[in-house]
């Protein structure tokens, strides 16, 4: 069977060419790329240390700058969840823990991982990092602007973190923030905290705001000479996309933030109705807390993809590496990731079934959110077919991918659960939502967040990370979140609701008790074992082996610099000239088993390459 | 629609034209300015934010239990004792409508080079914005005077004062920081930044007069979103 497999002719692909150079006398326009048409960037370059690494205008430290605040975020983010897992596992053992302390916890949590760890790291740092390395430009194309960027965002966090310093602490609303009980006394920090929220959020905004213009004209405009948009790496297409998703969702957050603040400050009723409080009418009347909603959902819905679409781009790339064959349907996925954009403006409401709505309304989200599963799976399969007789390498960058794959699929089909407004109800507000959204876009992104790490950091450093530490580091979070999520689809059916302090004498409690505890055990092993990564990486810092340009044989741009780690400007003298996509792995008939972007197709006659 | 050449290159007419300029390298709007489409798409985000406002705004207006307060009477000047619905309103829109015609002259001369022309003509719009801000805090300051709030008002529903205040005032923010933006701009012009290739005071980048333009595109879509919020505060 697998004789005919070797018989290559019979089996190239459609949109190969044979590049030929018939009889000595190869064509002189082979080679032709257009000629330039942007002038050289005038870059700033720093004088001092404080402009050089603190007020820094390069792209690749705000990045850096970007990654480590937002992993400060999530380290704060995860001792919350270990707080809380405390509590849900063993209640009574932390004795400093409130009804009101745990809500704080959900609250802040949520948004923590949400906005200012995934979003923050995905489009702040890998995107600043690599867009320009990517596209073959010099730095952002507005160099000031983007250090201002990450200055907002790192005054946001320190306004969010002031929030646990406050008197009555952070807002304890959970992360949607629903009015009207967002800003009502009796819900936990619902005077300083939940003003610092709103503040941080509208500042967060303001600084993505200028980030997010930098990465979009970056990729449109600025792209070296052959770089055409169906020639970019994915992982470029996807940060891409969720940057066109977030300038167009985080202005609804930035109105309802606004809006809620002024019912919190003077006391207008945008979101406020009528409310009897202890038999008195409060000032409030004739809002509508409905409205909310819309507004959050439609900022919501598609930060759910800001933060999938750029992991979705990287494991693509990451897995094409490693697998050492071309990614496969790479216009498929291109589209896919745009369609996946587009359809996720028209599936909002499928957060509120339960809020009460119209059953045509109901119908109509639930039809797009079932949609969307289409180019999700295109996907899926695409990934697969990739790695489908590839010469895959199992390195600690190939299991990450491989466990995103499964992650993914996982929490996307409990996804099509959730998008039917029958099934919906029933189990809305239990622990099977959560398995749903933290297997989907929790485990999933963070699974490609570290295979990136293991991938782009002798890039970033110039030395390996360590293998063994890696695979440990994998395996611990990988069987370790499949402990933690996999029974709390059990939980959801049964019926154990979310956000409650304490389940005390209900009846779930009888099955119920012994999968907490375990789960809680997990989450502990599994938050532990993220510390393997920071041990890894001090490590490696201090002792670890050089690493040799390119060392994973990868063909696109960043690993072409004239400097291992790029220096501001990248690309030395001369920037680079793109003649393919970067998919270029194991063609028939090249020398290598991988054909760089930059290398012209004059260089490799007589082999099967892909048009593109 | 010409050929047009930029840089060398031939630009298609058309759906052909931009299919293939998508299809290119380098850049996806030949000749455009990294700055004038950085403008663009913040624009295309700030549409956004303001659809948002006042879809809120609808939405808020449409289902209040309480009438909301007749417009024509409570934005109505009295000249003498008549009360003339509109009339500051009128008045404000056609300054802020004129100072946009100011802004494209200054751009056009911007672009000939003609120094001098360029500032007076962004001097001109400059203060056309301020005196629009001007004449909203005069219709803001007697609405305060007449008991108006953001809480409530003695005219009917208290979303009105609210979504008025949160609105305009909005708008008014944008205003200023244009107008801001605008003298800033017109010392640039007459010190000749652009001639003697200043680098910027914050940037260090060196400028050109396509930021007149730039500065022009903020100034339009502030005009054309006015346009909006009078329909519909003033004319519903």
């Amino acid at each position: 069977m697998s004789d005919e497999y070797d018989n290559n002719k019979s089996y190239q692909a459609q949109s190969s060419e044979v590049m030929d150079g018939s009889a000595g006398s190869i064509n002189p326009d082979i080679d032709y790329v257009r000629p330039a048409e942007v002038g050289e960037q005038d870059l700033y370059h720093g004088h001092s240390f404080i402009e050089k690494w603190i007020f820094c205008q390069d792209a690749k430290v705000i990045g850096v700058q970007y990654f480590l605040t937002a992993v400060f975020t999530g380290i704060v983010g995860l001792i919350l969840s270990w707080l809380m897992r405390l509590q849900l596992g063993f209640p009574g053992l932390a004795g400093f823990m409130t009804a009101e302390h745990y809500y704080q916890f959900v609250t802040m949590h949520g948004m923590i991982m949400v906005v200012y760890f995934l979003t923050a790291l995905f489009l702040g740092g890998f995107g600043n990092y690599l867009i320009p390395l990517m596209v073959g430009a010099r730095d952002m194309v507005f160099p000031y602007v983007n250090m201002l960027s990450f200055w907002m965002f790192f005054v946001a966090v320190a306004v969010l973190m002031a929030s646990f310093f406050v008197p009555g602490g952070p807002t304890g609303a959970g992360w949607t923030l629903y009015p009207p009980q967002t800003i009502l006394e009796g819900t936990p920090g619902s005077g300083m905290g939940i003003l610092l929220m709103l503040i941080s959020l509208s500042l967060f905004v303001i600084g993505f705001t200028m980030g997010g213009l930098n990465y979009m004209i970056t990729i449109l405009q600025a792209r070296t000479r052959g770089m055409t948009l169906m020639r970019m790496p994915l992982t470029v297409w996807g940060i891409f996309t969720a940057t066109v998703l977030a300038m167009l969702a985080f202005p609804a957050l930035l109105v309802s933030a606004i809006m809620m603040t002024l019912d919190k400050v003077l006391q207008t009723s945008f979101f406020m109705p009528t409310i009897l409080k202890a038999g008195e009418v409060l000032e409030y009347g004739g809002g509508s807390p409905i409205l909310f909603q819309h507004l959050f959902w439609f900022f919501g819905h598609p930060e759910v993809y800001i933060v999938a679409l750029p992991a979705f781009g990287i494991v693509s790339d990451l897995i094409s590496v490693h697998a050492r064959k071309n990614i496969f349907g790479y216009r498929m996925m291109v589209w896919a990731i745009v369609g996946i954009g587009g359809l996720s403006f028209f599936v909002w409401a499928h957060h509120m079934y339960v809020s009460g709505m119209n059953p045509w309304f109901g119908f109509f989200f639930a039809t797009t959110t079932l949609i969307i599963a289409v180019p999700t799976a295109m996907k899926v399969y695409n990934w697969i077919l990739t790695l489908w007789r590839g010469n895959i390498r199992i390195n600690t960058v190939m299991l990450w991918c491989l466990g995103f794959i499964v992650t993914f699929v996982n929490g996307g089909i409990t996804g099509i659960f959730l998008g039917n407004v029958s099934v919906d109800v029933p189990l809305s507000d239990t622990y099977f939502v959560i398995a749903h959204f933290h297997m989907v876009m929790g485990i999933a992104p963070l699974m490609v967040i570290m295979g990136a790490v293991y991938h782009w950091f002798p890039l970033v450093a110039g030395k390996m990370l360590h293998e063994g530490l890696g695979k440990w580091h994998f395996w611990i979070t990988f069987l370790g979140a499949y402990s933690i999520y996999f029974p709390m689809h059990y939980l959801g059916f049964i019926g154990v609701p979310r956000r409650y302090f304490e389940m005390y004498d209900s009846p779930y409690m009888t099955s119920a008790v012994g999968m907490n505890e375990f789960i809680s055990i997990a989450a502990f092993i599994v938050g532990a074992a993220q510390f393997i990564l920071v041990f890894n990486i001090i490590k490696t810092l201090k002792t670890g082996k050089k690493a040799e340009k390119n060392p994973w044989k990868a063909n696109s741009l960043e690993w072409y610099t004239s400097t291992v780690p790029p220096e501001h400007g990248n690309f030395g003298e001369r920037l680079p000239v793109v003649h393919r996509w970067p998919y270029d792995f194991s063609v028939p008939g090249a020398k290598d088993d991988f054909i760089p972007q930059t290398t012209a197709p004059s260089e490799v006659i007589h082999t099967e390459v892909e048009k593109t | 629609m010409s050929e047009q050449k930029i840089d060398g290159f031939e630009l298609k007419p058309g759906f052909k034209g931009m299919a293939s300029d998508t299809g290119s390298d380098q850049t996806m709007f030949k000749g455009v300015h990294w700055g004038k489409a950085m403008m663009w798409i913040f624009l295309l985000s700030d549409t956004f934010v303001f659809s948002c406002f006042l879809i809120s705004y609808m939405k808020g207006r449409g289902s209040t239990l309480v009438d909301w307060p007749n417009t024509s009477e409570v934005f109505s000047l009295h000249v003498g004792s008549v009360p003339v619905p509109l009339l500051l309103i009128a008045i404000m829109t056609f300054v802020l409508i004129t100072s946009s015609g100011t802004m494209a002259l200054a751009v056009k001369y911007g672009y000939e080079k003609n120094r001098k022309m360029c500032g007076w003509l962004i001097l001109a719009t400059a203060v056309g914005g301020l005196t629009f801000v001007g004449m909203q805090v005069f219709e803001w300051s007697k609405l305060i005077h007449e008991g108006v709030r953001p809480w409530g008002n003695p005219f009917g529903a208290s979303q009105f004062g609210s979504f008025f205040f949160m609105i305009t005032g909005f708008h008014g923010f944008h205003v200023s920081i244009g107008v801001i933006f605008l003298f800033i701009y017109t010392y640039k012009v007459f010190a000749g930044h652009y001639e003697s290739k200043k680098r910027g005071w914050f940037t260090k980048m060196k400028g050109d007069y396509v930021e007149i333009e730039i500065l022009g595109l903020y100034w339009h879509f502030v005009d054309l979103v006015w346009v909006f919020i009078f329909a519909f505060f003033y004319l519903w």
